[in-house]
Protein backbone atom coordinates (compact mmCIF):
# COMPACT_ATOMS: atom_id res chain seq x y z
CA UNK A 1 0.00 0.00 0.00
CA UNK A 2 1.30 3.63 -0.61
CA UNK A 3 1.98 6.20 1.79
CA UNK A 4 1.03 9.80 0.25
CA UNK A 5 2.70 12.94 1.09
CA UNK A 6 0.76 16.13 1.56
CA UNK A 7 2.03 18.76 -0.55
CA UNK A 8 1.62 21.63 1.43
CA UNK A 9 2.72 20.86 5.07
CA UNK A 10 4.19 17.38 4.27
CA UNK A 11 2.46 14.98 6.42
CA UNK A 12 2.77 11.65 5.31
CA UNK A 13 -0.38 9.64 5.34
CA UNK A 14 0.69 5.78 6.51
CA UNK A 15 -2.22 3.24 5.15
CA UNK A 16 -0.77 0.59 8.13
CA UNK A 17 -1.65 3.69 10.38
CA UNK A 18 -4.59 5.38 9.16
CA UNK A 19 -6.17 8.43 10.76
CA UNK A 20 -8.47 7.08 13.32
CA UNK A 21 -9.35 10.15 14.64
CA UNK A 22 -11.07 10.81 11.84
CA UNK A 23 -12.45 7.67 11.83
CA UNK A 24 -9.65 6.31 9.09
CA UNK A 25 -9.31 2.78 10.14
CA UNK A 26 -5.99 1.14 10.37
CA UNK A 27 -5.58 -0.53 6.86
CA UNK A 28 -7.15 2.04 4.77
CA UNK A 29 -5.74 2.99 1.32
CA UNK A 30 -5.14 6.15 0.46
CA UNK A 31 -7.59 5.92 -2.32
CA UNK A 32 -10.20 4.52 0.12
CA UNK A 33 -10.56 7.67 2.25
CA UNK A 34 -13.69 9.70 1.54
CA UNK A 35 -13.02 12.53 -0.83
CA UNK A 36 -14.05 14.82 2.43
CA UNK A 37 -11.58 13.80 3.94
CA UNK A 38 -8.69 16.31 4.95
CA UNK A 39 -4.95 16.45 6.08
CA UNK A 40 -5.12 16.22 10.00
CA UNK A 41 -2.36 18.58 10.04
CA UNK A 42 -2.73 21.53 7.79
CA UNK A 43 -6.36 21.10 6.54
CA UNK A 44 -5.72 20.36 2.78
CA UNK A 45 -7.48 18.45 0.39
CA UNK A 46 -6.92 14.86 -0.90
CA UNK A 47 -6.25 16.39 -3.96
CA UNK A 48 -3.28 17.98 -2.33
CA UNK A 49 -1.45 14.76 -1.71
CA UNK A 50 0.89 12.79 -3.90
CA UNK A 51 2.34 9.24 -3.46
CA UNK A 52 5.72 9.18 -2.00
CA UNK A 53 8.44 8.12 -3.38
CA UNK B 1 -1.90 54.90 16.19
CA UNK B 2 -5.18 56.77 15.78
CA UNK B 3 -8.25 55.04 14.46
CA UNK B 4 -9.02 55.64 10.72
CA UNK B 5 -12.35 54.87 9.18
CA UNK B 6 -11.54 53.35 5.57
CA UNK B 7 -15.20 53.13 4.15
CA UNK B 8 -17.64 53.63 5.75
CA UNK B 9 -18.77 51.95 9.16
CA UNK B 10 -14.93 50.32 8.93
CA UNK B 11 -12.11 51.52 10.46
CA UNK B 12 -8.93 50.72 11.14
CA UNK B 13 -8.21 50.15 14.97
CA UNK B 14 -4.52 48.57 14.82
CA UNK B 15 -1.37 49.26 15.90
CA UNK B 16 2.19 50.49 15.02
CA UNK B 17 5.41 48.60 16.02
CA UNK B 18 7.84 51.35 15.21
CA UNK B 19 11.01 49.77 16.46
CA UNK B 20 10.57 46.01 16.08
CA UNK B 21 13.98 44.81 14.53
CA UNK B 22 13.70 41.31 14.64
CA UNK B 23 10.76 39.43 13.75
CA UNK B 24 11.22 35.68 14.41
CA UNK B 25 14.36 36.07 12.89
CA UNK B 26 13.07 38.31 9.54
CA UNK B 27 15.09 41.15 9.70
CA UNK B 28 12.61 44.60 10.22
CA UNK B 29 14.58 47.76 9.40
CA UNK B 30 10.95 49.73 8.46
CA UNK B 31 9.08 48.06 11.91
CA UNK B 32 5.67 46.74 11.08
CA UNK B 33 2.13 47.32 12.23
CA UNK B 34 -0.45 44.69 13.65
CA UNK B 35 -3.25 46.09 11.66
CA UNK B 36 -7.41 45.04 13.12
CA UNK B 37 -10.50 46.15 11.78
CA UNK B 38 -13.36 47.07 12.90
CA UNK B 39 -17.27 47.04 11.29
CA UNK B 40 -19.96 48.97 13.02
CA UNK B 41 -23.02 48.01 11.68
CA UNK B 42 -26.15 46.59 13.20
CA UNK B 43 -23.66 44.13 14.51
CA UNK B 44 -19.94 44.80 15.59
CA UNK B 45 -17.47 43.30 14.26
CA UNK B 46 -13.56 43.02 15.28
CA UNK B 47 -11.39 41.38 12.54
CA UNK B 48 -7.70 40.13 14.13
CA UNK B 49 -6.62 41.11 17.41
CA UNK B 50 -2.74 42.80 17.34
CA UNK B 51 0.10 41.29 19.03
CA UNK B 52 0.96 39.35 22.40
CA UNK B 53 1.83 42.18 24.28
CA UNK B 54 -0.22 44.44 26.99
CA UNK B 55 0.84 47.89 25.37
CA UNK B 56 -0.47 46.63 21.76
CA UNK B 57 -3.29 44.76 23.06
CA UNK B 58 -4.50 47.64 25.58
CA UNK B 59 -3.79 50.13 22.83
CA UNK B 60 -6.26 48.07 20.62
CA UNK B 61 -9.07 48.29 22.73
CA UNK B 62 -8.29 52.35 23.23
CA UNK B 63 -8.61 52.88 20.02
CA UNK B 64 -11.77 51.13 19.43
CA UNK B 65 -12.93 53.24 22.41
CA UNK B 66 -12.77 56.28 20.81
CA UNK B 67 -15.19 54.97 18.24
CA UNK B 68 -17.60 52.64 19.93
CA UNK B 69 -17.64 50.87 23.34
CA UNK B 70 -15.78 47.79 23.09
CA UNK B 71 -18.05 45.83 25.05
CA UNK B 72 -20.35 46.73 22.16
CA UNK B 73 -18.43 44.29 19.69
CA UNK B 74 -21.05 41.61 18.88
CA UNK B 75 -18.67 39.50 16.58
CA UNK B 76 -14.62 38.56 17.04
CA UNK B 77 -12.97 37.33 13.86
CA UNK B 78 -9.84 35.51 13.84
CA UNK B 79 -8.23 35.41 9.86
CA UNK B 80 -4.82 33.96 11.17
CA UNK B 81 -3.67 31.90 14.45
CA UNK B 82 -0.06 33.30 14.57
CA UNK B 83 0.21 35.77 17.91
CA UNK B 84 0.97 38.49 16.29
CA UNK B 85 -2.71 38.63 15.15
CA UNK B 86 -4.36 36.30 17.85
CA UNK B 87 -2.35 37.52 20.67
CA UNK B 88 -4.43 40.21 21.90
CA UNK B 89 -7.65 37.65 21.66
CA UNK B 90 -7.44 36.68 25.89
CA UNK B 91 -7.67 40.20 26.54
CA UNK B 92 -10.37 41.41 24.16
CA UNK B 93 -12.56 37.98 24.83
CA UNK B 94 -12.18 39.07 28.32
CA UNK B 95 -12.84 42.46 28.14
CA UNK B 96 -15.96 41.90 25.75
CA UNK B 97 -17.43 38.83 27.33
CA UNK B 98 -16.06 34.94 26.86
CA UNK B 99 -19.44 33.87 25.59
CA UNK B 100 -19.21 36.15 22.28
CA UNK B 101 -18.72 34.15 18.87
CA UNK B 102 -15.12 34.08 18.00
CA UNK B 103 -15.38 33.41 13.91
CA UNK B 104 -12.48 31.42 12.47
CA UNK B 105 -11.62 28.65 9.91
CA UNK B 106 -12.00 24.80 10.99
CA UNK B 107 -8.41 24.87 11.18
CA UNK B 108 -8.14 28.33 13.16
CA UNK B 109 -10.62 26.43 15.90
CA UNK B 110 -8.18 23.47 16.61
CA UNK B 111 -5.11 26.20 16.05
CA UNK B 112 -6.57 29.18 18.43
CA UNK B 113 -7.29 25.81 21.30
CA UNK B 114 -4.17 24.90 20.99
CA UNK B 115 -3.04 28.49 21.45
CA UNK B 116 -4.88 29.46 24.15
CA UNK B 117 -6.56 26.49 25.79
CA UNK B 118 -9.83 28.57 26.38
CA UNK B 119 -13.50 27.12 25.47
CA UNK B 120 -14.45 29.90 23.25
CA UNK B 121 -17.90 29.84 21.66
CA UNK B 122 -15.85 29.00 18.31
CA UNK B 123 -17.78 29.28 14.75
CA UNK B 124 -15.77 27.36 12.89
CA UNK B 125 -17.08 28.72 9.21
CA UNK B 126 -16.95 26.93 5.90
CA UNK B 127 -15.43 28.31 2.62
CA UNK B 128 -17.88 30.90 1.15
CA UNK B 129 -19.95 30.92 3.80
CA UNK B 130 -21.75 34.28 4.19
CA UNK B 131 -22.31 36.51 7.85
CA UNK B 132 -24.72 39.51 7.66
CA UNK B 133 -24.15 41.99 9.98
CA UNK B 134 -26.85 44.07 8.95
CA UNK B 135 -26.31 46.59 5.67
CA UNK B 136 -22.83 44.37 5.50
CA UNK B 137 -22.47 41.33 4.27
CA UNK B 138 -19.01 39.19 5.82
CA UNK B 139 -18.12 36.27 3.13
CA UNK B 140 -15.41 34.21 4.50
CA UNK B 141 -12.60 32.76 2.24
CA UNK B 142 -10.64 29.55 3.46
CA UNK B 143 -6.71 30.53 2.30
CA UNK B 144 -5.24 26.97 3.88
CA UNK B 145 -1.52 27.21 3.79
CA UNK B 146 -1.23 31.13 2.73
CA UNK B 147 1.11 30.87 5.08
CA UNK B 148 -0.70 28.46 7.93
CA UNK B 149 -3.27 26.01 8.14
CA UNK B 150 -5.70 28.21 9.81
CA UNK B 151 -5.37 30.91 7.45
CA UNK B 152 -8.38 32.54 5.41
CA UNK B 153 -9.70 36.20 4.22
CA UNK B 154 -12.66 38.25 5.14
CA UNK B 155 -14.80 40.07 2.24
CA UNK B 156 -16.81 42.73 2.92
CA UNK B 157 -19.01 42.27 0.15
CA UNK B 158 -20.85 45.12 -0.52
CA UNK B 159 -17.87 47.98 0.49
CA UNK B 160 -15.34 45.47 -1.86
CA UNK B 161 -12.84 45.32 0.70
CA UNK B 162 -10.68 42.27 1.39
CA UNK B 163 -9.17 41.90 4.76
CA UNK B 164 -6.21 39.47 3.93
CA UNK B 165 -4.62 38.32 6.73
CA UNK B 166 -0.85 38.11 6.22
CA UNK B 167 -1.49 37.84 2.29
CA UNK B 168 -0.32 41.44 0.53
CA UNK B 169 0.94 42.32 3.63
CA UNK B 170 4.51 44.29 4.42
CA UNK B 171 7.00 44.92 7.33
CA UNK B 172 6.40 48.31 7.10
CA UNK B 173 5.60 51.29 9.94
CA UNK B 174 5.63 54.48 8.44
CA UNK B 175 2.76 57.77 9.05
CA UNK B 176 1.27 56.91 6.04
CA UNK B 177 -2.05 54.63 6.16
CA UNK B 178 -2.64 53.82 2.40
CA UNK B 179 -0.68 52.51 -1.24
CA UNK B 180 -1.10 56.01 -2.58
CA UNK B 181 0.53 57.52 0.62
CA UNK B 182 3.71 55.88 0.73
CA UNK B 183 4.05 55.37 -3.10
CA UNK B 184 5.76 52.81 -4.81
CA UNK B 185 8.90 52.37 -2.32
CA UNK B 186 6.39 50.00 -0.62
CA UNK B 187 6.74 47.73 -3.23
CA UNK B 188 10.33 46.63 -1.65
CA UNK B 189 8.91 45.59 1.27
CA UNK B 190 5.90 43.64 0.28
CA UNK B 191 8.20 42.02 -2.46
CA UNK B 192 10.24 41.31 1.29
CA UNK B 193 7.84 40.12 2.76
CA UNK B 194 6.67 37.90 0.03
CA UNK B 195 9.89 36.30 -0.46
CA UNK B 196 10.17 35.73 3.32
CA UNK B 197 6.73 34.30 4.36
CA UNK B 198 5.30 33.68 1.14
CA UNK B 199 7.11 32.38 -1.32
CA UNK B 200 7.07 28.62 -0.68
CA UNK B 201 3.56 28.68 -1.34
CA UNK B 202 3.62 30.62 -4.77
CA UNK B 203 1.97 27.35 -6.42
CA UNK B 204 -0.79 27.75 -3.96
CA UNK B 205 -1.25 31.55 -3.56
CA UNK B 206 -1.31 31.55 -7.79
CA UNK B 207 -4.15 29.06 -7.15
CA UNK B 208 -5.83 31.03 -5.02
CA UNK B 209 -5.66 34.56 -6.69
CA UNK B 210 -7.13 32.78 -9.94
CA UNK B 211 -10.14 31.20 -7.38
CA UNK B 212 -10.79 34.87 -6.22
CA UNK B 213 -10.43 36.32 -9.41
CA UNK B 214 -13.06 33.52 -11.12
CA UNK B 215 -15.36 34.32 -8.10
CA UNK B 216 -15.71 37.79 -9.38
CA UNK B 217 -15.16 39.84 -6.17
CA UNK B 218 -15.23 43.43 -6.62
CA UNK B 219 -11.93 44.16 -4.72
CA UNK B 220 -11.49 47.89 -4.30
CA UNK B 221 -9.49 47.48 -1.32
CA UNK B 222 -7.04 45.15 0.60
CA UNK B 223 -6.43 45.24 4.54
CA UNK B 224 -3.62 42.96 5.57
CA UNK B 225 -2.62 42.94 8.66
CA UNK B 226 0.81 44.19 7.98
CA UNK B 227 2.01 47.53 6.73
CA UNK B 228 -0.30 49.63 4.31
CA UNK B 229 -3.71 49.11 2.86
CA UNK B 230 -3.95 49.09 -1.06
CA UNK B 231 -6.98 51.07 -2.12
CA UNK B 232 -5.67 53.38 -4.59
CA UNK B 233 -4.78 50.17 -7.47
CA UNK B 234 -5.35 47.09 -5.67
CA UNK B 235 -4.53 44.90 -8.91
CA UNK B 236 -1.06 46.45 -8.97
CA UNK B 237 -0.22 44.35 -5.85
CA UNK B 238 -2.46 41.19 -6.92
CA UNK B 239 -0.31 41.47 -10.31
CA UNK B 240 3.34 41.50 -8.56
CA UNK B 241 2.00 38.62 -6.21
CA UNK B 242 1.31 36.84 -9.72
CA UNK B 243 4.74 37.89 -11.01
CA UNK B 244 7.00 36.69 -7.83
CA UNK B 245 4.62 33.11 -7.78
CA UNK B 246 6.17 32.58 -11.31
CA UNK B 247 9.99 33.74 -9.91
CA UNK B 248 10.73 34.41 -13.44
CA UNK B 249 13.95 35.18 -13.17
CA UNK B 250 15.62 38.78 -14.44
CA UNK B 251 19.46 38.84 -15.73
CA UNK B 252 20.82 38.91 -12.36
CA UNK B 253 23.03 37.28 -10.65
CA UNK B 254 23.76 36.44 -6.87
CA UNK B 255 27.07 36.27 -5.37
CA UNK B 256 26.94 34.88 -1.68
CA UNK B 257 29.55 34.06 0.48
CA UNK B 258 32.30 34.08 4.34
CA UNK B 259 35.31 34.39 4.38
CA UNK B 260 37.85 34.02 7.33
CA UNK B 261 41.05 35.30 5.61
CA UNK B 262 40.31 37.05 2.80
CA UNK B 263 41.12 34.57 0.35
CA UNK B 264 37.31 33.33 -0.88
CA UNK B 265 36.19 36.92 -0.24
CA UNK B 266 38.83 38.11 -2.90
CA UNK B 267 37.51 34.84 -5.27
CA UNK B 268 33.87 36.48 -4.70
CA UNK B 269 35.65 40.13 -5.81
CA UNK B 270 36.31 38.06 -9.23
CA UNK B 271 33.48 36.22 -10.15
CA UNK B 272 31.53 39.40 -9.75
CA UNK B 273 33.81 40.64 -12.13
CA UNK B 274 33.58 38.75 -14.65
CA UNK B 275 29.63 39.04 -14.12
CA UNK B 276 29.54 42.45 -14.50
CA UNK B 277 31.96 41.95 -17.76
CA UNK B 278 28.77 40.11 -18.75
CA UNK B 279 26.50 43.29 -18.24
CA UNK B 280 24.59 41.11 -15.53
CA UNK B 281 22.95 43.03 -12.62
CA UNK B 282 25.15 41.56 -10.11
CA UNK B 283 25.02 41.93 -6.23
CA UNK B 284 27.75 40.38 -3.66
CA UNK B 285 26.54 39.70 0.04
CA UNK B 286 28.60 38.66 2.63
CA UNK B 287 26.45 36.36 5.08
CA UNK B 288 27.84 38.23 7.99
CA UNK B 289 27.12 41.93 6.57
CA UNK B 290 23.66 40.71 5.22
CA UNK B 291 21.33 39.20 6.80
CA UNK B 292 19.17 36.23 5.13
CA UNK B 293 16.01 37.57 4.80
CA UNK B 294 17.53 40.00 2.65
CA UNK B 295 19.07 37.69 0.36
CA UNK B 296 16.07 35.43 -0.25
CA UNK B 297 14.61 38.91 -1.20
CA UNK B 298 17.67 39.25 -3.71
CA UNK B 299 17.20 35.93 -4.59
CA UNK B 300 13.45 36.04 -5.96
CA UNK B 301 14.01 37.01 -9.27
CA UNK B 302 18.05 36.25 -9.51
CA UNK B 303 18.94 33.49 -12.51
CA UNK B 304 22.49 32.61 -11.19
CA UNK B 305 23.38 32.18 -7.82
CA UNK B 306 26.88 32.24 -6.35
CA UNK B 307 27.89 30.56 -3.01
CA UNK B 308 31.62 30.28 -1.68
CA UNK B 309 32.37 29.02 1.83
CA UNK B 310 36.06 28.68 3.21
CA UNK B 311 36.32 25.06 4.85
CA UNK B 312 36.61 25.14 8.70
CA UNK B 313 36.95 22.43 10.70
CA UNK B 314 36.48 20.22 7.30
CA UNK B 315 33.19 21.35 6.80
CA UNK B 316 31.29 24.37 5.57
CA UNK B 317 31.57 27.90 7.22
CA UNK B 318 28.06 28.07 9.88
CA UNK B 319 26.90 31.39 8.95
CA UNK B 320 26.64 30.16 5.22
CA UNK B 321 24.90 27.56 6.24
CA UNK B 322 22.16 29.09 8.44
CA UNK B 323 21.31 31.21 4.95
CA UNK B 324 21.25 27.94 2.96
CA UNK B 325 18.77 26.57 5.54
CA UNK B 326 16.71 29.54 6.07
CA UNK B 327 16.88 30.06 1.61
CA UNK B 328 16.08 25.92 0.93
CA UNK B 329 13.14 25.86 3.21
CA UNK B 330 11.42 28.52 1.20
CA UNK B 331 11.99 26.84 -2.12
CA UNK B 332 13.52 29.24 -5.02
CA UNK B 333 12.78 28.10 -8.37
CA UNK B 334 14.71 28.65 -11.57
CA UNK B 335 18.14 28.84 -10.19
CA UNK B 336 21.80 27.88 -12.30
CA UNK B 337 24.34 27.60 -9.25
CA UNK B 338 28.18 27.27 -8.87
CA UNK B 339 30.02 27.15 -5.26
CA UNK B 340 33.96 28.37 -4.87
CA UNK B 341 35.67 28.57 -1.62
CA UNK B 342 39.48 28.57 0.03
CA UNK B 343 40.76 25.60 2.18
CA UNK B 344 43.51 25.09 4.52
CA UNK B 345 44.32 21.29 4.49
CA UNK B 346 40.63 18.99 3.17
CA UNK B 347 38.69 21.74 1.58
CA UNK B 348 35.15 19.99 1.88
CA UNK B 349 33.36 23.42 1.47
CA UNK B 350 32.13 23.19 -2.32
CA UNK B 351 30.82 19.41 -2.17
CA UNK B 352 29.04 20.44 0.43
CA UNK B 353 27.61 23.47 -1.01
CA UNK B 354 26.99 21.44 -4.14
CA UNK B 355 25.11 18.97 -2.03
CA UNK B 356 22.92 21.80 -0.95
CA UNK B 357 22.46 22.70 -4.35
CA UNK B 358 21.62 19.19 -5.24
CA UNK B 359 18.82 19.45 -2.89
CA UNK B 360 16.93 22.96 -3.62
CA UNK B 361 17.38 21.36 -7.34
CA UNK B 362 19.54 24.35 -8.46
CA UNK B 363 21.54 23.59 -12.16
CA UNK B 364 24.90 22.85 -10.99
CA UNK B 365 25.86 24.45 -13.87
CA UNK B 366 30.45 23.94 -13.33
CA UNK B 367 31.59 21.64 -10.36
CA UNK B 368 33.25 24.97 -8.88
CA UNK B 369 36.38 26.21 -8.18
CA UNK B 370 38.50 25.33 -4.88
CA UNK B 371 41.64 26.79 -4.01
CA UNK B 372 44.59 26.17 -1.33
CA UNK B 373 45.38 28.62 0.86
CA UNK B 374 45.32 32.10 -0.91
CA UNK B 375 44.21 32.29 -4.44
CA UNK B 376 47.39 33.25 -6.84
CA UNK B 377 46.85 35.40 -9.64
CA UNK B 378 45.69 32.59 -12.11
CA UNK B 379 43.44 31.37 -9.77
CA UNK B 380 41.47 34.93 -9.49
CA UNK B 381 41.57 34.15 -13.36
CA UNK B 382 39.84 31.15 -13.05
CA UNK B 383 37.26 32.77 -10.54
CA UNK B 384 36.65 36.03 -13.11
CA UNK B 385 36.16 33.38 -16.01
CA UNK B 386 33.86 31.51 -13.88
CA UNK B 387 31.94 34.84 -13.29
CA UNK B 388 31.57 35.50 -16.93
CA UNK B 389 30.51 31.60 -18.20
CA UNK B 390 27.86 32.21 -15.00
CA UNK B 391 26.90 35.52 -16.90
CA UNK B 392 26.88 34.29 -20.13
CA UNK B 393 24.52 31.56 -19.07
CA UNK B 394 22.36 33.99 -17.55
CA UNK B 395 22.25 36.29 -20.65
CA UNK B 396 21.06 32.83 -22.74
CA UNK B 397 18.19 31.94 -20.58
Amino acid sequence: MDKYVCTLCGYVYDPEVGDPDEGIEPGTKFEDIPDDWYCPVCGAGKEDFEIQE
Amino acid sequence: MKPVEIAKGIYSVGVRDWNIRDFHGYATDQGTTYNAFLIVDEKVALIDTVKNKKQFTQQLIDNIATIIDPKKIDIVISNHTEMDHSGGLPHVMHYIGEDKPLYCSKMGKKNLAKHFSREWNFHAVNNGEELSLGEKTLVFLETRMIHWPDSMFTFAKEDGVLFSSDGFGQHYAGYELFDDEVGDKIMYQAKNYFANILMLYAPRIKKLIKGVVDLGLEIKMICPDHGIIWRKDPAKIINAYNAWCDQTPKRKALVVYDTMWESTEKMAEAIVDGLIEENVITKLMHVRSCHRSDVITEMLDTRAVIMGSPTLNNQMFPSLMDTITYIKGLKPINKIAAAFGSYGWSGEAVKYINKEFEAMKFEIVDPGIRVQYVPTPDDLKNCFQLGAKMGKLVNES
